[in-house]
This record gives structure tokens, sequence and C-alpha cells, in this order.
């Protein structure tokens, strides 16, 4: 493949893009373990919501 | 099931924890389609290899308006009806659009430079998409700066019913002035003015992003529900410990 005269155009913008899209697919990963964690931790100390709640 | 029954959050996160597997390998699969179309389509008659830029710019473009018209809907949804997710989707989709909004800016830049001559000009169709940036950035700010969630929710849900007049003066800012960008090329009356052979790897890596768009916009949401689940455990927590002192 001959990416031409200005391959280093065509090479920064696929480089930006898949750079934004994997960092916006890590801070979702990320963030929904760390919220997975909290809860977890909060359950453990046996904090749950009021509509969990028995009795 | 009824529809009704996707207001109930437990109810929506069991249905997206069903969902994202299949979505995410959808996603997979037709940017492997897409970005084997997009290497292999042949070089534009006038831009050359550059036309391989178009491939990401345009999806992202369309993306980052989709964003803010979903968040427009969402905003409704909060405003009118109150429904309990609309606010998560309108909270989810703000930086997910914001980031297809920065890569379409960034793309379009880098593809100016060798076509135009120039990486920026302030004419009406980059002006706009850089003010659809800026309104990503504001209703960002107005969702995680507010001290009460709810009043959060509200201003960011004004902001995006006020920004959504941006959304056709983007799309038809070719055509009300006079602009160094191109006019519509892809979705226009009387059909395409794009080769088949071009058309085809664009339209595969649209739906990609547009698939990415939705797994991720999917998967905030969870995340927010989950943080709010978080939330609302930890001030029933403080309330029970300032009753008992």
């Amino acid at each position: 493949m001959n990416l031409g005269p200005h391959a280093d155009f065509i090479v920064a913008a696929y480089a930006v893009t898949i750079f934004v899209v994997a960092a916006l697919v890590a801070w979702v990963v990320l963030d929904y373990l760390a919220q997975q964690r909290i809860l977890g931790a909060l359950e453990e100390r046996g904090v749950t919501r009021r509509s969990h709640r028995k009795g | 099931m009824p529809v009704i029954d996707l207001a109930n959050p437990s109810r929506f996160l069991s249905i997206v924890n069903r969902l994202l597997p299949w979505l995410m390998a959808a996603t997979i699969v037709l940017f492997a389609i897409g970005l084997f179309g997009a290497m292999n389509a042949p070089d534009d008659y006038q831009q050359g290899a550059t036309v391989k830029i178009m491939f990401l710019h345009v999806p992202a473009a369309w993306l980052g308006m989709f964003g803010w018209g979903l968040m427009s809907i969402a905003a409704l949804g909060t405003l009118v009806w109150r429904h309990p997710l609309a606010d998560v989707a309108g909270k989810a989709a703000a930086p997910i659009g914001a980031a297809f909004t920065f890569i379409c800016l960034v793309t379009g830049s880098l593809w100016g430079r060798p076509t135009w001559g120039t990486y920026w000009v302030w004419d009406a169709r980059l002006t706009s998409m850089l003010i659809l940036l800026l309104l990503y950035l504001g209703v960002i700010a107005l969702y995680w700066t507010a001290e009460e969630p709810g009043r959060g929710a509200r201003a960011a849900a004004i902001l995006s019913l006020v920004g959504a007049v941006n959304l056709p003066i983007i799309k038809f800012s070719v055509d009300w002035w006079n602009t160094l960008h191109q006019p519509a090329s892809v979705f226009r009356i009387g059909g395409s003015k794009i080769d088949p052979a071009l058309l085809t790897p664009l339209l595969v890596m649209a739906l990609a992003f547009t698939l990415l768009f939705v797994t991720l916009h999917l998967a905030s949401m969870r995340n927010e529900i989950l943080r709010r689940r978080v939330r609302s455990i930890r001030l029933l927590q403080a309330q029970e410990l300032a009753e008992a002192t």
C-alpha cells in the first residue's frame, strides 16, 4: 500500500483516532471496575441500598 | 417485554449486561471489514491517498452531531417526562460525543493541510464544528461540577436543547455560506457523488463507528447508574449515622 507524498498526514490522522478511541475505551472500562470495586466494598461492610434490605 | 421496563435501572442493567458482549464483537468485526476496505480503497483522482482520512473524518463528524442529537432527546426526557434514565443517557453521551467531535476536527485539519494548503480556516463548517466541541465541554463541566446532580442535570439539559440549534447550522453551513469545506456528497438529493469503491468502505466504517458509539454509550450509562447507587448508599449511610448520634 503506497500512501504517497502525504503519508505523514494519513498516519497522523489514524494515530490520533486510535489514541482517542483507546483512551475512551480505557476510561469506560476503568470507571466500571472502579464503581464495581466501591459497591463491592460497601456491600462487604453490610451497607446496601434501602430496597435491598430485608425486613 | 414492555418498553416501560427500560425505565427501571436494574432491568436496564441486566439488558445492557447481556447486550454488551454482542455489540463489542459486532463492532470489532465491522472495524476489521471497514479498515480492510479503507486500506484497499483506490486513491482519489484529485486528492490521492489522503482520501483515506475520509474514512475517519466523515463518521466522526456524523457521530459528533449524532451525540448532540441524542443528548437533546435525553434533555427532553429529563425536563419534560422526568424519565429516570434520560439524565443518565445525556451525561453518558457527552464525553463520547466530544471525543468524536475532537477526532473530526483533528483529522479534518490533517486532511485540510495537503488538500487546501492550510490546517484551519474560520469558515462556517469548521467554526460551527468547533462551537459544537466547546458546547460539549460546557455540558461536561455542568454535569461534573454541579454540587447537586439534579440541578446540574437540568442545567445541562437546557444547554443541550439550546445547543441543538447548532446542528442544522453545521449541516447546512456549506449551503448557506461560501465555505472552503466541500458541500454534502454522501446524503444529498440526487444520490451520493462518491464512487462506490470509496462509498462502500466509508459506509462500513460509519456503521462500525456508530456501533462503537452505541457500545460505549451503553457501557457508560451502566457506569453512571452504578455511580449513582454508590452515591445513594453513601448518603443513606451518612443520614443513618446522623440520626444515630
